[in-house]
């Protein structure tokens, strides 16, 4: 190779990524704090590959959505574990500070809000599909901005809610599609139509729309949203399917 | 099998592209469609990505990454557009 070539440092590669903290969310999922050496900054939404690779050389990657806002300065990421997984199960269970990953990114500028696209914004997450919408409203909260925010969330139980705590600070509107708190008094079914009409922006408010969740949850978000009138151009969707794990 | 958004592909196309890919508008070599790429359908295995038309569900792109070797079959895009310096 060229010394000229060579000047060109490859932005996009492989890079080992060390665990500096993990933390448990729920009892399937995890975030983990990954010390990242030259680690560019990112986009919120944005994603990263993470690849195992095992003694006898055998590898295994999977795509993971980003957790933390570009302004927390650090590759965050929240991994839910299937439990047939090849990659999930380890980064959930098993690892530990010290431990060493390679991780390829951040990648993708699709599925990314940034202050300067405006709003409202209108986030819409089934169960870890709320991993990239956490880190665009902690974007919106650390860069400071007023645009209206507001986040529809699905989920099983309030036990499977990841950034419980944290969600507190934001306009979330939850609906529990297996088991709701005592005394619940709000959503208890699957996303649908009527709800997203409810709970979320009106059409000609153009907002700007980010679905992230299971296939089925996102096609069916997506379709109800065009039924509603909302824009196709302004909904961008990210599916997390059976290639997780 | 399930199949993803295209910016499912953007860890693969950063290795080859200088510039955001994801973003790239695609011109549907089949049926002449056109939009984003993060807006395709995209298959992702541990043989290889498949990047899709959303009309006409066309390959548009498929990378395998083998070893220390990227390969790209794109005869299914017509053109690819992307932004400079973006």
């Amino acid at each position: 190779m060229s010394s000229a070539t060579r000047e060109i440092d490859r932005i996009v590669t492989w890079r080992p990524a060390t665990v500096s903290e993990v933390i448990r969310e729920t009892p399937s999922a995890s975030t983990l704090v990954l010390d990242v050496e030259g680690w560019p900054g990112h986009r919120a939404g944005q994603h990263v590959d993470i690849r195992l690779t095992a003694e006898d050389g055998y590898h295994a990657q999977r795509s993971y959505s980003l957790a933390s806002a570009p302004e927390d300065g650090v590759a965050t990421i929240t991994v839910e574990r299937l439990d047939d997984g090849e990659v999930s199960p380890y980064l959930v269970d098993d690892a530990q500070a010290g431990d060493v990953v390679e991780i390829r990114g951040p990648v993708g500028g699709w599925f990314v809000w940034e202050t300067t696209q405006g709003g409202p914004l209108w986030l819409i997450g089934g169960g870890s599909g709320v991993v990239p919408l956490r880190s665009m409203l902690r974007h919106h909260q650390l860069a400071g901005s007023d645009i209206p925010a507001r986040l529809l969330l699905s989920a099983k139980a309030p036990r499977d809610v990841i950034y419980r705590a944290e969600l507190q600070s934001w306009d979330v509107t939850y609906t529990y599609t297996r088991e709701t708190p005592p005394g619940w008094t709000g959503y208890a079914r699957r996303v649908d139509r009527e709800m997203l009409a409810e709970s979320g922006f009106a059409p000609g408010e153009r907002p700007r729309i980010f679905v992230c969740g299971p296939t089925g949850f996102v096609e069916g978000v997506a379709d109800d949203l065009t039924r509603l009138g909302h824009d196709p151009v302004r909904v961008r969707t990210e599916r997390f399917g059976a290639t997780g794990g | 099998m399930e199949h993803l958004d295209g910016n499912a592909a953007a860890g693969v196309l950063a290795e080859v592209f200088t510039m955001e890919a994801t973003t790239a508008i695609v011109t549907c070599g089949g049926c002449g469609a056109s939009g984003p790429l993060g807006a395709a359908v995209a298959y992702v295995t541990e043989m290889g990505t498949v990047v899709r038309c959303a009309n006409c569900d066309e390959p548009l792109i498929r990378a395998a990454e083998i070893r220390d070797r990227v390969v790209f079959d794109m005869r299914g895009t017509a053109t690819m557009t992307l932004a400079a310096g973006g």
